[in-house]
């Protein structure tokens, strides 16, 4: 069983890179199911999906320390979900901030040495600056393939039902950029 | 078999449309509107609809159900409260052919504004209620649902939870069932509810309940799995499924029809286990049946919160499973939390700069705009349920005819056509003085864009008749009507301002599409 969360702040394809996943694990053989959170996303909430494959899955949603991966998006984000991390699990972290309404009021501060602690405290963590990524592919808009294309490495379906899974959901007209997130995401961890 | 992955509504969706329903009709609500969209989407075979409400909704389904064609009514927990008048006199009528009702419940609150456990309405209104525990159930269930319906001349309750409705699984593709034509048929001793005839009928009621407990002890739907003798557990809907994660070797009786509950099978199940659980989400609705009917139950309530949401690790704990020790590290650090907002360009973004800047008492109601209530802007100081804004304002007024003067109720335009124009009315009627703000961003923003009467376009994208509101406002009797565009009116504050202190009713209707607003 392969449990993973993929978290994120609304509008930054967090669904979308649940649906991949979940083909692609459909497409290895798995059984998969998923539980999100997504109903304040385009109001500037988080989003939060989890994933969970396998040879029989019943319960859609991840145990508290039982992530195998996390997939952040955000860093805030990454930090909020520790509590779902297994002893030995990989957290993938786009280190980035995206400043909450509470922050840019001056009601809250963003805590400056996250992704320092990250580093220094969660064995397994990754914080990827993919910045350059999402230049040479030139849409931000591929956070989510980017990404997805990092934690592939950590699962075990091959790359061919990556691949498939790709084609079956991204949209013709954006499937070309996407596949080379993928590529580059899966490149940076091979 | 085919296998797709679906959302639970999509399957829910894909139910209906295997069962040969015809008509679907719904109000949308978090989490159940994607079923609506989806037979829209996905099966425009069938004659889907937003209605004005779930009263409606669940009216135009029964009316279908009655001119011989399976129909559907969807509509969030909430949205049976609305629904509830039609709900317990068609208990009573029965259906013709095949009506099924999905409740879509919120445990845990995730975008409602409480967490009532519709399990309770089955059994208030005497009808059959069948629970899902996964999106693939969901699809099998309303199948078997309609011929439920159509077997004993019931409407049934389908209850599915958030973790069902926004759960994506694999999900079979099975053949549509046949269906037998049917027609409507005048029987005014069964569809006129007159007492002399609601009476006779209650009668049927009652045995058509003793039936359908008999078809429950016998229906698959109820299921024993058997493991251990030690420990036998009763569950339901996605309970089910942490039940299975924490506690594979025990025995389980399954509960997939949980109206009326199978007596024989439970005390069977009961007699054959050392010790009984009951794993149920919220209210202890299976647990105080069974104890009621003189069954011990040796753990449910009392290892199980009654409030929030299930979780794995919740029933885990409950159940006694050894859980892993490790306790990653906690950051030091306080985060920020991340509340949803009203996004930037948002068109109800002025006017609640203004009543800010104004200090109104805002009685608000349910939709984006509720977000008006936190920070910045805190200007939103009541909220309850949908379309109640109106009438609470002028109960305000009645308790502090002064209050008018200080005060202002908040309604967007969907939420206006659910129920707040019947509050209007009375305003008038009752010589109310309030000032009314329709915040009409042309759509059911909240949900995620659905059309509805005042949009002028109906769910399959087709140009209909729209609903005129500020001609519907005056005609109920508001003289001051005044529709302005919040980006471009020149004072806002100072046009509140007037109406608020003029001793007579007033509509002010703030018309700016939402600027998430597909096309």
């Amino acid at each position: 069983m392969t449990n993973v969360i993929i978290t994120g702040v609304g509008g930054q394809g967090v669904l979308l890179a649940c649906r991949v996943l979940m083909e692609a694990a459909k497409l290895a053989g798995y059984d998969v199911k998923e539980s999100e959170i997504h109903g304040m996303a385009q109001r500037g909430g988080s989003v939060e999906c989890h994933i969970r494959f396998g040879n029989q899955v019943a319960s859609p949603l991840v145990a508290r320390d039982n992530a195998d991966i996390i997939v952040a998006f955000e860093l805030c984000e990454a930090v909020r979900k520790l509590e779902y991390l297994a002893a030995e699990g990989v957290l993938l972290v786009n280190n980035m901030k995206i400043l909450p309404s509470t922050v840019e009021s001056g009601a809250m501060e963003y805590p400056d040495n996250l992704d320092k602690w990250l580093a220094e405290n969660i064995s397994k963590a990754f914080l990827l600056d993919n910045r350059e990524a999402l230049a040479d592919i030139g849409s931000k808009k591929c956070l989510n393939l980017l990404m997805l294309g990092a934690m592939a490495g950590f699962t075990s379906i091959p790359d061919n039902n990556w691949e498939e899974a790709i084609r079956n959901l991204v949209k013709p007209q954006y499937l070309e950029m996407n596949k080379k997130a993928f590529r580059l995401g899966r490149a940076s961890f091979s | 078999m085919h296998k797709q992955i679906m959302l639970g509504n999509e399957a829910a969706a894909r139910g209906a449309f295997e069962a040969g329903c015809q008509v679907a009709a719904a109000y949308p609500g978090t989490p159940s509107t994607e079923i609506l969209e989806a037979v829209g989407r996905n099966h425009p075979q069938i004659k889907a609809q937003w209605s004005p409400n779930e009263k409606v909704a669940l009216e135009v389904a029964f009316g279908a159900a009655l001119g011989g064609v399976r129909s559907l009514a969807v509509m969030k927990h909430v949205g049976l409260n609305v629904a509830a008048d039609p709900l317990f006199t068609f208990s009573y009528t029965g259906v013709n052919a095949g009506l099924v009702v999905i409740t879509a419940d919120d445990p845990g609150q995730w975008s409602s504004q409480n967490e009532q456990d519709n399990r309770h309405y089955a059994r208030h209104a005497k009808v059959p209620m069948l629970e899902p525990s996964s999106p693939e159930e969901t699809r099998c269930f309303i199948r078997e649902a309609f011929q439920i319906s159509e077997k004993f001349d019931c409407l049934v309750l389908v209850r599915i939870t958030t973790r069902i409705a926004h759960s994506r699984a694999l999900v079979n593709l099975e053949e549509e069932l046949p269906t037998a034509p049917r027609s409507f048929v005048r029987n005014p001793p069964k569809n006129v509810m007159i007492p002399a005839h609601g009476r006779r009928r209650h009668v049927e009621v009652e045995k058509r309940l003793n039936d359908l407990r008999s078809f429950s002890d016998q229906s698959d739907l109820n299921v024993v799995e058997s493991g251990g003798r030690q420990r036998g557990i009763i569950t339901d809907s996605v309970a089910y499924q942490y039940v299975k994660e924490a506690a594979p070797d025990d025995s389980v009786l399954k509960i997939g029809m949980v109206w009326p509950l199978p007596e024989q099978k439970i005390r069977q199940f009961a007699a054959e286990v050392d010790e009984l659980l009951v794993v149920e989400e919220l209210d202890p609705f299976i647990e105080n049946w069974v104890r009621a009917a003189g069954i011990p139950v040796t753990r449910g309530k009392d290892i199980l919160p009654m409030c929030g949401e299930l979780t794995p690790e919740l029933v885990a704990e409950a159940l006694g499973k050894k859980q892993d020790s490790h306790k990653p590290p906690v950051c030091p650090e306080k985060l920020p939390i991340r509340p949803p907002r009203l996004c930037k360009g948002c068109p109800h973004v002025p006017v609640f700069k203004a009543l800010k800047n104004l200090d109104l008492n805002v009685i608000g109601d349910i939709g984006c705009y509720t977000l008006g209530a936190l920070p910045p802007y805190n200007s939103m100081h009541t909220q309850t349920c949908m379309g109640a804004s109106i009438g609470m304002h002028l109960g305000m007024e009645k308790a502090d005819p002064e209050s008018a003067g200080r005060s202002v109720a908040v309604i967007g335009d969907s939420t206006f056509v659910h129920s707040g124009i019947t509050g209007l009315i009375d305003m008038v009627y009752n010589h109310g003085t309030g000032t009314v703000i329709i915040l009409d961003n042309r759509t059911t923003a909240m949900t995620g864009h659905q059309e509805h009467p005042g949009t002028g376009v109906t769910l399959a994208g087709e140009p209909t008749r729209e609903l005129n509101l500020a001609e519907l406002c005056r005609a109920v009797g508001v003289d001051r009507v005044e529709l302005f565009d919040p980006f471009a009116v020149d004072d806002l504050e100072k046009l509140i301002k007037t109406e608020v202190e003029t001793r007579e009713p007033s509509v002010l209707i703030a018309r700016r599409p939402c600027i998430l607003n597909k096309g």
